[in-house]
């Protein structure tokens, strides 16, 4: 299964904070994920922008490409504002 | 050296005085011990309207994140204590928002990693911050020289 969080504008314009996704045969990077949370239409396609769309698998910072085997926490959020 | 790395996340504010008497305390031969401050600004064109700052953050990432920048850190640098509180929640104009101390055998030490954890906890600790000024609000983009500053640590040399 895997865990998604979105959060700051991200959260905002997707109108949720949190999902659960049953591996999906068809899933197996983060572009995967992407391209299938796109195709719900409306603003998922936000989740394509990677100049302005950051991915964390397991809570660190992953490109694209990176391989999912099913059971990864991923999260999407804008670039980050601290201090 | 091992340096001792402590870090929390908190909605509650922090006292200079508290922080820098345990960062003194725990040091081994301390020469120097740098404490930076960062402080919600006000807007400048915002008028009288009200205004506060609301943090957001990733719990568990952030916490991992400043571990991470922290221990890049003190690989660079001859540090004995390496102290870091960010705060999240709503914030006004004026609260500590943020503290760093450092403390090293030697100023250049402390003052470098000081100011190199600051640099990248700008940007790659997953905090974000939500301006909200009257009845507007809006997300903080992220700026170009906050990434430009800590890009700038990746070719220079850590000092010993």
């Amino acid at each position: 299964m895997l865990s998604i969080h979105y959060f700051a504008s991200v959260r905002e314009a997707l109108g949720r904070d949190s999902e659960t996704i049953e591996q999906a045969a068809q899933i197996s990077t983060v572009a995967d994920l992407i391209a299938m949370l796109s195709a719900r239409g409306g603003a998922w396609p936000l989740l394509e922008d990677r100049n302005r769309i950051l991915v964390a698998v397991n809570q660190a910072v992953a490109d694209r490409d990176q391989t999912l085997t099913g059971n990864e926490e991923i999260a999407f959020f804008p670039p980050m504002t601290g201090g | 050296m091992a340096t001792m790395i402590r870090v929390d996340v908190q909605p509650q504010d922090f006292d200079l005085a508290t922080e820098y008497a345990s960062v003194r305390d725990k040091a081994d031969n301390p020469g120097a011990v740098t404490i930076f401050s960062g402080l919600v600004r006000e807007l400048q064109d915002s008028g009288s309207a009200e205004q506060s700052l609301t943090l957001e953050h990733y719990p568990g990432m952030t916490e991992k994140a400043l571990q991470d920048i922290a221990e890049q850190a003190a690989d660079r640098w001859p540090l004995s204590v390496c102290r870091i509180i960010h705060r999240v929640g709503t914030l006004q104009p004026g609260d500590q928002i943020v503290l760093v101390a450092t403390a090293s055998s030697h100023r250049e030490a402390a003052f470098e990693a000081a100011h190199f954890i600051m640099d990248y906890l700008k940007t790659s600790a997953p905090f974000w911050k939500k301006q909200v000024t009257g009845t507007q609000n809006f997300w903080v983009d992220s700026r170009t020289s906050d990434h430009e500053a800590a890009a700038r640590w990746q070719n220079k040399q850590g000092a010993e």
